[in-house]
């Protein structure tokens, strides 16, 4: 017998062993790349999971796993959730995705949500937020708030979404500050307090007085907080025991309405495989409170771009816009499309540096 | 008053007996710390050790023991080796990543051709770009004097930075959408490292591993190089009237760890792994270290301690999505038992005696 028969009939054989007992209830589980205790990307995922609990009751059974590591491990951790009899799976990091993949190949009537990655099959959606328009009302607060006119930027890995961010952070820093300028270091991990500290200490010393990252840990904000007079956002979270200062404001990824939707559709027999990619209009990507550390008519103007991006009236990569190198990217009054965003793998102009290649 | 007493000789019956000891202590102590955490200690633990064996799924983790054990018996078997000898190879992670990349490299250099010689080319470069990795320190420690231990360290951190340069550059999917990350390995069938046997979690990693185990057995018991490395450990000045060449031993030492180590990478890479990612290392070069020394640095020891390793790393799994226990829990419970291991060691090489206090 194959393997992947022997996986199936086994998993067959529980479902009906348990199906008397456990048929109404829906098993969710959850794999983390991070603790959720780490206060950013993981501490939001969990909150998802319990709103799903809290929405469904006695509905549902969740479970999870934390800070498991992208490869075969997250693998092993998946078929152990499917084995276990799990109904839909959410893998919640980009590097869950061939893992992902493999599993969901062996366990078709399990459902899979893979987050921030790009390979679909039958039973597996993909799902992620418009991150980049928070970024957007970032920039704009990063580049008023400067004095130095010199942004630190701490970067996870150098894949299309940090990237987005980070062109999507300067073009609005630039728009209000022209004399702006970004530094930005490549930390090579999602978490690690301790890296993410060091990464903030070395923008700090290089004159950086607003501090942005795309990595989890509140140690950003700490190092901040150290320094006195640097300004950071809370990534992915609130981040809000670092308000009004130095954290004066925050993007905070909401899954809770995505969870609760995809659990009930598998309730409902109505999941089907998708590609999701929700922004602020949606309420996956939300603006945490602006503190009054940000000057009223700055704030103000935030609300208002924020409002404009949930309007759908702006996007926040609109012609006319070039990229690093000098070639025109989009027209005046254009606006990029996904695809493009999807695998953005260049820097807009006015940018210095290389992405690592 | 209790007083520790050096043995004339170390114990042979506590250096069998601390390995079970720490274990048992860890499971007491382990307990308790899951009673604190409010889970009954005896199903936490249970699950940890029983589950993987003789559980409802064990038919899907048995095999996966021998996945998550193969690097770090066969990593742990190469540095046993140099620690014997006192050559400290602490960067087993660094020859590790080096050898996927040079392995992995290998490979995908052929792709899409079908040959039966690509997989054993990549062996061969797997095995060189660990040993290679590990002759900078090799070498500059017989030339320069330095430390070992240091530089193997740093250069993990080297290493890291090479995984990622490679991740995002030379060896970057070309039809990954501009994310970093190779090709998939396991779908590419001429240098995917498969499972022998369908279900059975064989792949040539863990034939490799067993095959180290039997060769460090020989080559340290019927052996005059192996002699020759326990005498150094043992007695370094009748080594050096037995005519044992230091710089001669650390190149064989650290070059043996470091192809070894590169073995692991690459059969990680190329089979349960699958792509050179900027996170394909997970710790097992460091892992190995506990696991040389819990193993005694005994290759059968060795053996068994890879294998108990494994099965608290996948019970500890099985326990965080069953019992709901924090990661950091399982992680304590793994630290206990290197550091029981290391406080129970004291007993091999010195007794505990009461004695009448004395005025000083």
């Amino acid at each position: 017998m194959k393997f992947t028969s022997l996986l199936a009939s086994a998993a067959i054989a529980l479902g009906l062993a348990t199906g008397a007992v456990a048929q109404d209830k829906t098993k969710v589980g959850f794999v983390y790349v991070g603790p959720v205790g780490d206060g950013g990307w993981t501490y939001e995922h969990n909150k998802g999971r319990l709103a799903v609990e809290e929405h469904f009751g006695d509905k549902v059974e969740t479970v999870f796993v934390e800070s498991v590591p992208e490869g075969p491990d997250a693998e092993r951790v998946m078929t152990q959730m499917a084995l276990e009899g799990a109904d839909l799976i959410f893998t919640t990091s980009f590097g869950y995705m061939d893992p992902t993949i493999n599993v969901a190949q062996k366990f078709p009537d399990v459902k899979f949500e893979h987050a921030t990655g790009y390979k679909t099959a039958d039973n597996v959606a993909v799902y992620s937020a418009r991150f980049y328009e928070g970024r957007a009302v970032q920039g704009h607060i990063a580049g008023n708030m400067t004095k130095s006119n010199i942004i630190g930027y701490i970067g996870s890995y150098p894949i299309p979404e940090v990237i987005r961010g980070i062109n999507s952070a300067y073009v609005h820093a630039k728009k209000v500050n022209p004399d702006v300028e970004f530094k930005i270091v490549w930390a090579y991990t999602w978490f690690d307090p301790a890296k993410e500290a060091d990464a903030a200490t070395v923008l700090i010393e290089q004159g950086a007085d607003v501090i942005l990252q795309h990595t989890d840990s509140t140690a950003p904000q700490a190092a901040a907080q150290e320094a006195g007079n640097v300004v950071t956002f809370g990534q992915a979270s609130d981040m809000s025991e670092y308000a009004p200062f130095p954290r004066v404001s925050s993007i905070i990824d909401d899954w809770a309405p995505y969870y609760i939707a995809r659990t009930q559709a598998v309730m409902d027999g109505s999941w089907e495989s998708a590609n999701t990619w929700d922004g602020i209009r949606e309420g996956m990507v939300a603006i945490g409170e602006i503190s009054d550390a940000v000057p009223a008519d700055v704030k103000e103007e935030a609300l208002a771009l924020k409002a404009a991006m949930a309007a759908g009236e702006y996007h926040p990569f609109t012609g006319p816009l070039k990229k690093q190198d000098g070639s025109d990217w989009l027209a005046e009054g254009e606006v990029a499309d996904d695809g493009t965003l999807a695998g953005m793998n260049f820097y807009v102009e006015g940018l210095e540096g290389e992405i690592p290649q | 008053m209790i007083v520790l007493e050096k043995r004339p000789q170390p114990s042979k019956a506590w250096s069998y007996a601390t390995p079970l000891v720490a274990v048992l202590a860890t499971m007491v102590f382990g307990g308790v710390l899951f009673a604190i955490l409010g889970k009954n200690p005896v199903e936490a633990i249970g699950t940890i050790f029983w589950e993987p064996l003789f559980g409802e799924f064990s038919f899907y983790y048995r095999p996966q023991l021998l996945v998550k054990g193969a690097p770090l018996v066969l990593i742990a078997i190469g540095l046993s080796l140099g620690f014997r000898a006192g050559i400290w190879n602490i960067g087993a992670e660094g020859q590790y990543i080096m050898g996927a990349i040079f392995g992995a490299g290998a490979g995908l250099a052929f792709y899409p051709l079908d040959a039966w010689y690509i997989f054993p080319i990549m062996v061969i470069a797997g095995a060189f770009g660990g040993w290679l990795w590990a002759m900078i320190p090799a070498i500059l420690k017989v030339r320069f004097g330095t430390n070992e231990i240091l530089v193997s360290l740093m250069l993990v951190y080297v290493a890291e930075q090479m995984l990622a340069s490679v991740s995002l550059g030379l060896l970057k999917n070309p039809e990954g959408f501009g994310f970093p990350g190779s090709r998939n390995l396991q779908s590419y069938e001429s240098a995917h490292n498969a499972e022998l046997i369908a279900g059975s979690g064989m792949h040539w990693g863990v034939v490799a591993a067993l095959i180290a185990v039997i060769f460090a057995y020989v080559l340290l018991n019927r052996h005059m190089l192996g002699f020759h490395i326990r005498l150094t450990g043992e007695a370094p000045r009748a080594a050096k009237f037995a005519g044992v060449n230091p710089a001669r031993l650390i190149l064989f030492c650290l070059g043996l760890s470091g192809a070894l180590a590169g073995l692991a990478g690459m059969f990680e890479v190329s089979g349960p792994s699958g792509v050179v990612s900027i996170d394909f290392n997970v710790g097992y070069g460091f892992t190995a270290i506990i696991v040389a020394f819990l193993g005694r640095l005994h290759p059968v020891g060795i053996l068994l301690a890879g294998f108990l390793m494994a099965l608290t790393y996948i019970g500890g799994e099985i326990a965080q999505s069953q019992l709901g226990l924090p990661a950091a829990a399982i992680q304590v419970f793994q630290g206990m038992l290197l550091f029981f291991l290391l406080a129970f060691d004291l007993l091999t090489n010195y007794r505990i005696r009461a004695a009448r206090s004395e005025v000083a």
